[in-house]
């Protein structure tokens, strides 16, 4: 399921010309036109802003910020007009060409979030986060993310996430909240109240609609086709069809300046599994190459396919230490192929390393004195690559007396430093978990039981270790205040040996009800 | 053994492998194992099998205990490969394999341990990979059993139920807890278990009473089968 993060930036230019001007990338002293207008005594208001455009001998006002949007200047005004309304008005020339590459550079920002970002000019961003959501922590944490490090550097944005860009766009422009999650399968509720205009249409195409009654986009959606369509041309249609994700709307990505990244194209396109296999294999011995003239190891690698009909289908995956070691990347990277969709074909196929790190030559211990350290970051990567992140682990002791929750899964890589659990206390290789309730019986309340019957397997104690107590962690929960096990270790007749504990101390009814349970198996 | 069937042994091993390199070898540390196995210990670029002598867990849980001392006196991490999450590393800890020591992986399948089993056999970086299985086909045990070969490093593929099946294991062994001896006083003595070599390949199959791992992770002769070896000396 395709999700696309469409961020709306409604104060783009004038954003763009505050922050250069607080970064003093701009001459301070004031342009012409500031210069001519500040011959009176007012001095210049510090926060209202306009970029000014011309249109044959007319100035014309081409953006204006927050604070002039709210006073009355809109875009199309004459700028002698907006200065009669504000006189303490700056009044700057617009930079369309500066603002579109800005806007590239952001969306190359954005790749941190995705490999797959777009701009969506002129006042926009599209971030495919197809399957990338859960490592920023869902959607919701994802698109505050980005609107939080936008606000920070001083950009006024909005955001959407739904299924489709068109869905992601119109929400994120003609949404009621500044921050809109869509959910899967959602387009068309999200979108029966929004004005028709939300459509990306032609000014002329959404005046005509209106005119027509067409008042929001689930008027239109209810409307018969082909009369619409007859009337408005295909283009009606296939907006509407691509908010819907009725046809495919394919992004153009950005690529950051400075990615190292191969390519590949073909005269034919290859769809066959050995084929994607082939050039995945070319690709990373290439990319290796270009990674050591940089002395870089790759931390993330993304393998796009791009298909035939315009779709990417993308492989990412992640190492536990920087690599460049082509064999590896290749092994990883094969691995994840199995999931690619080739449809008709793919056409080009692209490898890059969207996150690297410095890998210099390294020094290692000579092989007469000893045996060097195993290096066991690319089995790591194998591994999680295979089984998935979490079930990859190493167990870390904790403090706790609770046998449950004496053990805790630390990353693979994890350095325990010689930590371990206490030597004397015996534990059993293998735990129940939940403890299983058994029928026991016991001649004394401090005694181990005599006999104790496990799924209706009765076994006769022979011998037994015991008790070890262990109270409840009552700062860590109110229920475990009074909480009493006492764990013996018992031998039945066959040598067989259990770790079994009591609940409560046979003294107050609230620290159990002297109930058995079976925790442990020592064979 | 005598030098001249020694050096035949070896002759033959260089003949069977793919890679003739002599192996290094694992040893119990326990005189009367280490002299019955062809090689003077477990083999480590090999696969073995482990078993409970019972149907049910707590045979099970025996056998993981003897995999855990054979894994506690080697040197390098080891993966330890589960379907289950009925693993208790404390457990472990208690018979000498360190929580630093072990890699954990838990996979959906065991179709999917087997995979992950032969990929981490390639890496020369670890002494030991370690299965639970119930089922082991003879292909894939013997994939299993090629990759361990290649990189020395020992596969153990530890059976939650025990199956007469044929596989290409070098060893197969099979631990059933026995009646530990009583004390003199209350509590609870070092366990018992009878461990059973079952096949061997190029070798017979033996049966010995051993005393559990201790806290190193090695096996003990039972006092009074040591004496009685030494009056038969």
């Amino acid at each position: 399921m395709r999700r696309v993060v469409s961020v709306f930036l409604p104060n783009w230019a004038t954003d763009r010309q505050w922050q250069l001007r607080k970064a003093g990338a701009l001459p301070q002293t004031p342009s012409r036109e500031s210069v001519l207008r500040t011959t009176g005594p007012a001095a210049p208001d510090p926060h209202s802003l306009v970029l000014t455009t011309r249109e044959g001998s007319r100035r014309l006002v081409y953006a204006a910020n927050q604070q002039a949007l709210s006073l009355g200047v809109y875009p199309g005004m004459a700028v002698s007009q907006a200065q009669a309304m504000l006189p303490k008005l700056q009044v700057e020339p617009a930079d369309p060409v500066g603002d579109a590459a800005a806007l590239k550079r952001l969306a190359g920002w954005c790749l941190r979030f995705s490999p797959l970002a777009a701009c969506c000019a002129p006042d926009g961003v599209w971030i495919d986060i197809t399957g990338c959501a859960h490592l920023h922590g869902g959607e919701d944490a994802l698109l505050n993310a980005v609107l939080d490090r936008l606000a920070e550097a001083g950009v006024n944005a909005r955001a959407a996430v739904a299924d489709t860009p068109g869905c992601a766009h119109a929400m994120a422009r003609h949404g009621l909240d500044v921050l809109c999650v869509v959910p899967p399968g959602g387009q068309a509720k999200a979108l029966a109240n929004l004005p028709v205009r939300a459509l990306r249409l032609e000014a002329e195409i959404s005046a005509a609609l209106q005119r027509l009654g067409f008042d929001t986009v689930g008027q239109l959606a209810a409307a018969p086709r082909a009369p619409l369509a007859r009337r408005f041309g295909g283009e009606l249609m296939r907006r509407l069809d691509q908010a819907m994700g009725r046809v495919p709307e394919p992004l153009e990505p950005v690529l950051p300046p400075d990615l190292c990244r191969v390519r590949q194209g073909f005269a034919e396109p290859i769809a066959t599994p050995e084929d994607l296999r082939r050039v995945t294999v070319l690709l990373a011995e290439q990319l290796c190459e270009k990674l050591r003239l940089r002395d870089q190891g790759a931390c993330r690698l993304d393998l796009v396919f791009l298909r035939v009909d315009g779709v990417a289908q993308m492989v990412r995956v992640g190492t536990a230490a920087p690599t460049r070691d082509a064999a590896h990347i290749a092994r990883l990277l094969v691995a994840g192929i199995e999931t690619v969709d080739p449809g008709f074909g793919v056409e080009s196929v692209m490898l890059a390393a969207p996150l690297t790190d410095a890998l210099g030559a390294r020094q290692t211990l000579s092989a007469l004195t000893a045996p060097a350290e195993a290096d066991l970051a690319a089995l790591i990567d194998t591994l999680i690559n295979r089984l998935g992140a979490g079930a990859v682990f190493r167990a870390a002791p904790v403090e706790s007396d609770i046998p449950e929750r004496a053990v805790r899964a630390a990353p693979p890589l994890a350095a325990l430093g010689g930590r371990n659990w206490p030597a004397h206390l015996p534990r059993p290789p293998r735990l129940l978990a939940p403890p299983r309730r058994v029928e026991a019986m016991a001649l004394l309340p401090d005694h181990p039981p005599v006999q104790f019957t496990w799924r209706k397997k009765p076994h006769r104690v022979r011998r037994a270790d015991g008790p070890e107590r262990v109270y409840g962690e009552w700062w860590l929960d109110d229920d475990a205040f009074f909480a009493v096990r006492d764990y013996f270790q018992v031998e039945d007749e066959a040598g067989q040996r259990f770790w079994l504990f009591r609940q409560g101390d046979g003294e107050r009814p609230e620290t159990g009800d002297m109930g058995w349970f079976l925790h442990g198996l020592f064979g | 053994m005598s030098p001249a069937l020694a050096a035949l042994r070896s002759r033959i091993r260089l003949l069977e492998r793919s890679t003739p390199r002599p192996g290094r070898v694992q040893a119990f540390g326990v005189a009367a194992l280490d002299a019955h196995l062809p090689e003077g210990g477990l083999a480590c670029g090999a696969l073995h099998e482990v078993a409970g002598g019972g149907p049910d867990e707590i045979a099970a849980a025996a056998a993981t205990l003897f995999v855990a001392g054979i894994l506690a006196r080697m040197e390098r991490p080891v993966l330890w490969c589960t379907v289950l999450r009925d693993l208790y590393p404390p457990g472990l800890a208690y018979v000498g394999l360190a929580p630093g020591r072990v890699l954990h992986g838990t996979a959906p399948d065991e179709k999917t341990v087997l995979l992950v089993m032969e990929e981490a056999l390639r890496h020369p970086g670890l002494a030991a990979v370690v299965g639970e299985l119930s089922r082991l086909p003879m292909v894939a045990s013997r994939r299993l059993a090629l990759a361990a070969e290649k990189s020395g490093v020992m596969a153990l593929a530890l059976r939650r139920r025990a199956e007469p099946g044929l596989t290409a294991a070098a060893t197969r062994w099979r631990v059933t807890p026995l009646p530990s001896v009583a004390l003199h006083s209350p509590g609870i003595g070092r366990a018992r278990w009878r461990v059973e070599l079952v096949r061997c390949r190029g070798g017979e199959a033996a049966e010995w009473v051993m005393e559990a791992c201790d806290a190193q992770g090695c096996l003990g002769v039972p006092a009074e089968l040591g004496y009685r070896q030494t009056v038969a000396a």
